[in-house]
């Protein structure tokens, strides 16, 4: 099997990855609520069994299929902003690399700068303005201008060096064409990296919905993991004891993290190993 | 210090920089109201009305004018984006509060930075020093298994989030074991000793969450730095040379280490500051992230826009500041 040269970290990030997938793109989709994020549509802060598996919350939903939502969403937008983000930063990190000179250092200086200003009281004056009515596309958006220098950063530094590498140079003077080159030789380095950055998008990206979502300035009527916390915790959850509220989508955060987070490292020290074979 | 050229054209594309995250950090508070489809003035205003009883019409046009001025819209797009800018970096007038009128916002600010610049220059000091003490081991020690176990333990807290790490804490030393409160209220004042064992001890949760996450990221990144540098030349070199291997660790391996890790804090302080904010605002600290919250909650416009353009600039500069540590510690730039 291709996985046999896995290590143990990258097996279980990813096995934990694919369920989380499976649980968010494919058992939403049996979802027999029709919005789950209706209040009332349930006997209220019910204990788990009776056709509810993790039973009700205090404000009358199923907390199973509200978790099992806002995974959902929160994978998609994670998916939406690392794609968005991806993309323009590898655009904005070739060309800087690539063209030099002044062009170069006005678009560095633009994406150090974009790294250093917080982000977060940013996103919090737009939520409060815009007092949770922003679709999951229109956050992805945001996000993305705030994620995308990482990549840029890297895709530009990667460009100077594999540029002036010796294997490039003696891959061209061998009479290596430039596609070959490009395919055989940067292709590897650029591919490995790119799973890496483009995992760690994800995660930032729920991670800083989740943040946003908990002090109730991200979309307070969409599910997300986050604003699920944000209604448990306005509801006292903790206090009046409902931990499978609270506790769902505590531990479906933190699960999808350390798995992300897992993943991401455990195949950083693969593409290292097969590089080095 | 002698200052060089290496050194000036260092301070000079740091100040870039600084300058830079200031002019677009401002730029988009300045533009974000604007995006807006309705006229944000007349909509918040409409909202402060609708919130309370009743208000003196004389109050209401204060108000009025102060919005106008906070959101900048007097005059044209040029003299309203350069006045703004006047505002956040000179003057500092944003205005009184509404929800605590008339109390001018700067003051409720000045009153809320030094709660959230404590607890954000302890835990990010308490956590550089310890996770980069711990990753120097682990790196430098590859085979132990403590470095091993050290690092799987790293490797599962660094992803979580603070919130998630300062909800477990409320539950756990809050709510089951009730050791410390559940919302922070500050006994005594000046400098007396009740004063400050009561600002400590509030302080003590959000700090922890901040702590045990924020370590795990130095951990990580000082072991791969530590472990490359263990296999360079010099540390060879110093080996053949009959150094012991404490001197090794601690004269070679270290300081080279701890430069890239300068120079990460920088770029991190941004994140770190979003991580404060919301950690404050689940344990209602008295901070900068709370009197946001609490800004939000009462539709207190001139006290968001003052307090979140003060925050940009104070990040700004704590990241300067962190950027030019470096050349103190990196002689390549101070000499030659």
């Amino acid at each position: 099997m291709f996985f046999r040269h896995w290590n143990i970290r990258l097996r279980v990030g990813a096995a934990v990855t694919l369920l989380f997938l499976v649980l968010g793109f494919a058992v939403s989709s049996f979802c027999p609520i029709p919005d789950v994020m209706a209040w009332g549509s349930f006997p209220k802060s019910r204990p788990p069994g009776g056709g509810h598996i993790l039973g009700t919350t205090a404000l009358g939903q199923d907390i199973f299929w509200l978790a099992v939502m806002s995974l959902r969403n929160s994978l998609l937008l994670g998916l939406l902003t690392a794609f968005l983000s991806t993309a323009l930063g590898v655009a904005v990190g070739l060309f800087s690399g690539l063209r030099g000179g002044a062009a170069d250092r006005v678009a560095t200086l633009f994406t150090d700068s974009l790294i250093a200003v917080p982000n977060l009281p940013i996103l919090i004056l737009l939520g409060s303005i815009l007092k949770g009515r922003i679709p999951i596309p229109a956050l992805a958006l945001v996000l993305t201008l705030f994620s995308w220098p990482w990549p840029a950063r890297a895709t530009r530094s990667m460009t100077l060096s594999i540029r002036e590498s010796d294997f490039i140079s003696t891959a061209r003077f061998s009479g290596e064409g430039t596609l070959k080159i490009i395919a055989k030789e940067i292709f590897p380095f650029v591919s490995d990296w790119s799973v890496a950055s483009f995992t760690n998008a994800i995660l930032s990206a729920i991670q800083t919905e989740s943040g946003l979502a908990i002090i109730g300035m991200s979309s307070n009527t969409m599910p997300t993991l986050g604003t699920m916390i944000y209604w448990a915790n306005d509801r006292s959850a903790i206090l009046s004891e409902q931990w499978f509220w609270i506790g769902a989508p505590v531990v479906l955060v933190t699960l999808l993290f350390i798995a992300l987070f897992m993943t991401l490292s455990g195949y950083q020290a693969y593409a290292t190993m097969r590089r080095g074979k | 210090m002698v200052i060089t050229v290496k050194f000036f054209r260092f301070l000079l594309s740091r100040l870039a920089v600084y300058i830079s995250v200031i002019v677009i950090g401002v730029t988009i508070v300045f533009f974000v109201p604007r995006a807006l489809p309705s006229d944000p003035v007349e909509a918040m205003l409409a909202r402060l009305l609708a919130q309370s009883d009743y208000m003196e019409p004389e109050a209401v046009a204060a108000i009025r004018g102060t919005l106008t001025e906070t959101f900048g819209l007097e005059g044209s797009l040029a003299s309203q984006y350069f006045g703004f800018f006047k505002r956040v970096l000179l003057t500092h007038d944003f205005g009184p509060s509404f929800s605590q009128y008339p109390i001018p916002v700067m003051e409720l600010i000045g009153r809320a930075l030094p709660w959230t610049m404590g607890l954000m220059m302890a835990t990010i000091a308490l956590s550089w020093v310890i996770g980069n003490a711990i990753g120097l081991l682990a790196g430098f020690r590859k085979e132990k298994w403590y470095s091993k176990a050290l690092e799987s333990l790293s490797i599962v807290f660094y992803p979580i989030p603070y919130y998630i790490v300062a909800l477990f804490l409320i539950i756990a030393f809050a709510h089951l074991i009730p050791i410390f409160p559940l919302a922070t209220s500050v006994r005594g004042r000046g400098l007396s000793f009740d004063h400050i064992k009561s600002i400590l001890f509030n302080s003590f949760l959000p700090g922890l969450s901040m702590v045990v996450v924020g370590t795990g990221w130095w951990v990580i990144s000082m072991k791969t730095l530590a472990g490359n540098m263990s296999e360079e030349d010099s540390v060879n070199f110093a080996r053949l040379k009959g150094l012991s291997e404490h001197r090794i660790m601690m004269g070679y391996v270290m300081p080279a280490s701890l430069l890239p890790q300068i120079t990460s804090l920088a770029l991190r302080i941004g994140g770190l500051f979003g991580g404060a904010l919301v950690t404050e605002i689940l344990f209602s600290y008295p901070g900068l992230g709370m009197l946001v919250y609490s800004g939000i909650a009462q539709n207190d416009y001139n006290l968001i826009m003052g307090a979140i353009s003060i925050s940009i600039v104070a990040v700004a500069t704590a990241t300067f500041i962190v950027d030019l540590l470096y050349p103190f510690v990196d002689p390549r730039i101070r000499y030659t």
